[in-house]
């Protein structure tokens, strides 16, 4: 019986690491939120780099940092999701 | 010149009075003049904590407003040569000074001491505020807990959005058994969470409880496993390189027999 104890303990995965990884994904946000700069300063870069391509309504940009279900079916994983509208792609941009 | 140690760490009762307290008494012993700033105004707890609370007279909001002299609001700890305790007010609250009187308050006892501990209170609000106004360096206290750890981040991040650079981290009320167990965050794992430089690591020790029961920083106690560790974290303090202390193995003695005939400690 005791062995049935120490196998079912065993399989659970120990509550420091579920301390450590809810942790991380909470100051992920904590610390986004800390500087409202932040958000905003990866929205100029990420507008920076796709005037080059195309042309953008900078306006409507909406940018914010919130969690999703992961891929790889690790559970939840925090993630930068980006809706840009596109007003027209630049001809350098289109294929040679 | 002086410098200014503010004492902080978001969550309430992580330990910050008894660090400060701790610190300031164990830096008294190194021969350093310190005066104790207890900054909760309206709460109180480092007079009671230090055993100095029948000696109060005047308080900070008194010195700051004026009402008597800053030096006759200083409380000398008779037991500890060049201890002082500069005690909150108690029926006021925390809007009764601003940071730039806290400034001027840090200006002013640097001229004279070594060190000046500030206690901060709890939260990020004006009190906050205040109490770090004045410091030239942070130590932050937290403990293997996700809030305190999540509290001790936000607190980092706002020590340096106000120019306090490089906090250093104590990490208080460690257990090493469950540590050991997996049931805790390591220093570590702490750590890399926080990526901050780290000052001290003190044990989960019921000498704090009875040392704060009696009034006598655990400090001065040489048999006390914390009082140990804020020895250290005095020295670290000054700048000396201490070694940490090997905590494993130092679980309370009922635990290991409890294990031992395979109870689970509570």
């Amino acid at each position: 019986m005791l062995q049935q104890l120490f196998s079912k303990l065993g399989r659970r995965r120990s509550s420091k690491d579920v301390a450590k990884e809810r942790l991380k994904l909470v100051l992920i946000h904590d610390r986004a939120n800390v500087s409202p700069q932040f958000l905003e300063m990866v929205k100029g870069e990420i507008i920076k780099v796709i005037r080059n391509y195309m042309e953008i309504d900078e306006e409507a940009l909406d940018i914010q940092l919130t969690k999703t279900v992961s891929e790889e079916g690790e559970g939840i994983v925090p993630a930068l999701i980006a809706n840009i509208p596109i007003k027209s792609v630049k001809s350098s941009g289109r294929s040679l | 010149m002086g410098e200014v140690i503010v004492i902080t760490s978001g969550k309430g009762g992580v330990g910050k009075t008894t660090t400060a307290a701790n610190l300031g008494t164990g830096l008294s012993l190194l021969g350093k003049k310190v005066v104790l700033v207890d900054t909760d105004i309206g709460l109180r707890n480092l007079d009671v904590v230090m055993g100095l609370e029948n000696r109060i007279v005047y308080d900070l909001v008194d010195a700051v407003e004026g009402t008597c002299r800053l030096k006759q609001a200083l409380i000398k700890d008779k037991r500890f040569d060049g201890l002082y305790l500069l005690p909150a007010a108690q029926t006021r609250d925390k809007n009764s000074i601003t940071p730039e009187q806290m400034v001027k308050l840090c200006e002013d006892l640097s001229e004279e001491y070594d060190y000046i501990i500030i206690d901060c209170p709890a939260g990020i609000e004006q009190g906050f505020k205040n109490a770090i106004a004045g410091a030239d360096r942070a130590v932050v206290i937290t403990t293997p807990e996700v809030s305190a750890v999540r509290d001790a981040d936000r607190i980092i991040g706002l020590l340096e959005a106000n120019e306090i650079k490089n906090p250093a981290l104590i990490v208080n009320r460690v257990r090493p058994d469950m540590v050991k167990k997996g049931d805790m965050m390591s220093i570590e794992d702490i750590i890399d969470i926080l990526a901050i430089q780290l000052v001290g690591v003190v044990p989960d020790d019921e000498n704090i409880i009875i040392s704060t029961n009696r009034g006598e920083p655990a400090v001065s106690e040489n048999k006390s496993m914390a009082g140990q560790a804020y020895r250290n974290i005095t020295r670290r303090i000054l700048g000396e390189d201490v070694p940490f202390m090997d905590l494993a193995g130092q679980g309370n003695f009922i635990a290991k027999v409890k294990k031992l005939f395979g109870f689970r400690s509570a």
